[in-house]
């Protein structure tokens, strides 16, 4: 898979990365001039120096045959026309842009850009349900807060230790969907038993999630 | 004498185009017209004589758009000095709040194509200058 990365800075060190060691082919475009050294001294890729949203930049990077573009500047207009030029001019599908305003999500979603991900967003949602609820192990927002995905871990003393899931009375908006036990995974089925020090993911409304809780430990907090 | 139709004109952008247009159109008493802009310098560019009203805000959030009433807008006007930055309101005015004429400063043609299918305007500044000045040269 060949796919381009525009603008951006540190992170995309760490991209760069863990797409290589995945084999993708790989070309970074960014109009900071050390970064490209950095860059193109830490791996071997192509990396252009430019301004990422001028098509004839983006043509001689040779996006044509790309398969993917990732916009990473700090602005949003300039990452969403470099998603557009992608896709209107070249017809690459596999557009990805990052937005600093929440409400661009949407917007960007509505003029194209394929995926599209708020920072911010992420951040405060988090911040927001660790606010909520401690001692949740990694909460995580999923079709724009519309499921929550929730990492519970059951000890001893806890009402579900020991029983079946068919067993729980789980609210009706929630699912166990795996159980990490020893760095294993297991694919919760109905009768699946709940054992001590198992971490539960659970995926379910985030209305139900403090009742999900207490269903688990009794309690809330 | 032809009436002319009162038009509910948003401009984005209050620099030297945006606020000369804002001028402009708001001679004549038969026009609506928002102008806004980031910078409240800006504004110092409008006549005493300009009727319109004046937001100082950043155009790329939706909730200033909004207070602008750009759905009821019959022209929206983008006129920054960052292509980009015209770019995406323009599409906002047209595709998102339905606003039936949209025209956008464009510097870098090879931007057109993103424009293209969605019809908006676009006016390139340097462009237009060139094609004054070689019709100044060339005429005899």
């Amino acid at each position: 898979m060949k796919i381009f990365i525009v603008g951006g800075s540190k992170e995309v060190y760490f991209l760069a990365k863990a797409f290589i060691s995945r084999g993708y082919d790989l070309t970074i475009v960014n109009e900071n001039e050390e970064f490209c050294k950095k860059i193109s001294r830490a791996f071997k890729v192509t990396v252009v120096k430019g301004d990422g949203s001028k098509p004839y930049m983006l043509e001689d990077a040779g996006i044509a045959d790309a398969d993917m573009v990732i916009a990473l500047t700090e602005n949003d207009p300039d990452n969403l026309v470099i998603c557009q030029i992608a896709e209107k001019i070249y017809g690459i599908k596999k557009t990805f842009a990052v937005v600093n305003d929440p409400d661009n999500i949407e917007i960007f979603k509505q003029l194209g850009v394929d995926t599209v991900i708020s920072t911010t967003y992420i951040i405060s949602s988090l911040i927001e349900h660790r606010a909520i609820v401690d001692d949740i192990q990694n909460l995580m927002p999923i079709a724009e807060d519309k499921i929550a995905l929730m990492e519970v871990d059951v000890a001893a003393g806890h009402p579900v230790t020991g029983k079946e899931i068919h067993e729980i009375d789980f609210p009706i908006d929630a699912i166990v969907s795996c159980i990490v036990r020893d760095q294993d995974v297991i694919i919760a089925k109905g009768n699946t038993k709940i054992m001590d020090k198992d971490r539960l993911v659970i995926m379910s409304k985030p209305k139900v999630q403090a009742e999900v809780l207490k269903c688990i430990r009794g309690r809330v907090d | 004498m032809l009436n002319k139709t009162e038009k509910y004109v948003v401009i984005v952008g209050c620099g030297r185009l945006g606020g000369h247009l804002a001028n402009m159109l708001g001679e004549g008493k038969n026009n609506s017209i928002v102008v806004i802009d980031k910078n409240e310098e800006a504004f110092e560019r409008l006549n005493a004589s300009f009727s319109g009203f004046t937001i100082e805000a950043n155009a790329l959030e939706i909730e200033v758009l909004k207070q602008a009433k750009i759905a009821s807008a019959d022209v929206v006007v983008t006129t920054t000095n960052n292509d980009n930055v015209n770019i995406m309101v323009a599409q906002i005015a047209k595709s998102i709040f339905g606003v039936n004429q949209v025209i956008a400063r464009l510097t870098d043609p090879s931007k057109e194509k993103v424009y293209s299918e969605l019809n908006i305007e676009t006016i390139s500044p340097t462009e237009l200058s060139a094609i004054e000045f070689q019709r100044i040269i060339l005429r005899n």
